[in-house]
């Protein structure tokens, strides 16, 4: 069995799935809501214009990726998971040394 | 061996040295008489184009000269010392600009990109409406599609630069949302009507853009539908607002700098305006503020260089400070200068108007307030 090493020169994204850091984005914002990852968090109603546009910022930077316009579609917005889906179909390819 | 390359020279647009320069000689001597006039003339337009000022953050393959936001924040402070009225002019460009960067299609890129850089077209603003400002959700122009086109109807008002924009990004309903269009001047339906003898940035060419059923092509979308009052509207407004704050910095400058000035020459008694303490607490003010301002906003831009989301809510606290300290200080250079500042064409007069248009821009000072403590109170720190 071989050990799995954490090399903090691979990106966070290699190792973690999107989900777990959207939700803790999230949830770091707004402490006091619990969501799950299919829960739509626009029908939470603490989501307005300014928290779309840093949820947007915060994906396209950590997960090195410029969402196209095409995809700025509420639906790709409405929960983690959707979120998630998203970063997967256009995250950069990560090489491993 | 290895040769390295030399850097590229500094643009204009990003050496502050030549930029103040550019302002004091170009800008500084002249902004009193385009304030009395109503207007900035068309050749300082076209010497903003040709200086490479209108749009330079935009990346070098679109014509742009790929200028970092920072610099930028000290470009708009440095026009906006010399006349609020030109930056304003500068901020909604660049509003423009940025807007079909980011959001623009290949083709809608390839098509106003270039012009927009080299100020070959100017873009205008067009979101506020006669009922509504502060509350975005209230505009009632409409868009709706016929065939494949778009009709637009509706009324913008209060529009920066509009006397005089070739193109016009337009806020309009939709049956998704609301939705951002590039409007051409010159499309049938649109109608220009100047707004003369407002308060402040007097030389701003203000207007009241009306469409009475403008059709426009396909391509005249911008960015989603829909969803873009949480996209386009927000990430714009965010420039405009960062813009604002660095143009705010410049006021409080151009106080400072005309209060010393008036402080050191102006006889009092047996002694000059400057020995006096009260006087030297007002400038000492004026540092300091102009100083933190400054500081504030290249926070923010140096966040919003690195894609750092944080750099929206550090904008709104640039904004903020920098605009009421800018109408606070405008205030106090009048009180400087006494009734000498009262006279028509003394720029303390027109800093203290222009000052006063900062607080209700890109987010009333009261929208503000409540933005930033709601941010504020996201957080469980305090519970």
């Amino acid at each position: 069995m071989s050990d799995i090493t954490i090399d903090p020169a691979v990106p966070a994204t290699a190792i973690e799935a999107p989900a777990g850091r959207i939700h803790e984005f999230i949830t770091s914002r707004y402490p006091m809501v619990q969501i799950t990852d299919d829960q739509d968090i626009f029908e939470l109603g603490f989501i307005n214009s300014l928290f779309a546009m840093e949820l947007v910022m915060f994906i396209e930077k950590t997960f090195d990726l410029v969402i196209p316009t095409a995809e700025l579609q509420r639906s790709n917005f409405s929960s983690v998971r959707a979120m998630s889906r998203l970063v997967e179909r256009h995250q950069p390819p990560v090489t491993q040394p | 061996m290895t040769v390295e390359a030399e850097a590229p020279p500094l643009t204009l647009a990003g050496d502050r040295a030549r930029l103040r320069a550019f302002v004091d000689e170009h800008v500084v001597p002249h902004a009193d008489s385009w304030d009395l006039a109503g207007a900035v003339p068309e050749e300082m337009l076209d010497r903003l184009g040709a200086a490479g000022l209108w749009a330079p953050f935009l990346p070098v393959e679109d014509g742009g000269a790929g200028l970092d936001m920072v610099s930028l924040g000290a470009l708009h402070e440095e026009v906006g010392r010399g006349c609020s009225s030109t930056r304003s002019l500068l901020t909604v460009h660049g509003m423009v600009s940025w807007a079909v960067h980011r959001w623009g299609s290949p083709g809608q890129r390839e098509q106003w990109l270039p012009a927009l850089a080299r100020g070959e077209q100017l873009g205008a603003f067009c979101l506020t409406e006669p009922g509504a400002g502060s509350d975005i959700q209230g505009i009632t122009s409409t868009a709706r599609r016929r065939g494949g086109d778009w009709v637009l109807t509706g009324t913008k008002k209060w529009i920066t630069g509009g006397q005089r924009a070739d193109v016009y990004l337009f806020f309009a309903r939709t049956p998704a949302g609301i939705a951002a269009f590039l409007v051409p001047r010159r499309t049938p339906g649109v109608q220009v009507v100047p707004i003369d003898g407002v308060l402040g940035t007097r030389a701003s060419l203000l207007a009241e853009i009306r469409l009475d059923e403008v059709v426009l092509a396909p391509d005249a979308l911008l960015g989603p539908d829909g969803f873009a009052s949480g996209m386009v509207a927000t990430g714009v407004l965010d420039l405009g607002r960062y813009s604002v704050a660095a143009g705010s910095v410049g006021i409080i400058q151009a106080c400072l700098d005309a209060c010393a000035e008036y402080a050191q020459h102006r006889k009092v008694g047996a002694g000059r305006l400057r020995d006096l303490q009260l006087i030297r607490a007002k400038i000492t003010d004026m540092v300091t503020d102009a100083q933190a301002g400054r500081l504030l906003y290249e926070h923010a831009g140096r966040l919003r260089d690195a894609g750092d989301e944080a750099t929206l809510m550090a904008t709104f606290v640039a904004k903020y400070f920098a605009s009421r300290a800018a109408a606070r200080h405008a205030s106090e250079a009048v009180q400087v200068h006494g009734a000498i500042g009262l006279g028509p064409g003394h720029p303390a007069g027109r800093f203290y108007r222009d000052a006063k248009v900062l607080e209700l821009i890109e987010g009333s000072t009261e929208i503000q307030q409540l933005t930033i403590a709601e941010h504020a109170f996201r957080k469980d720190e305090w519970t």
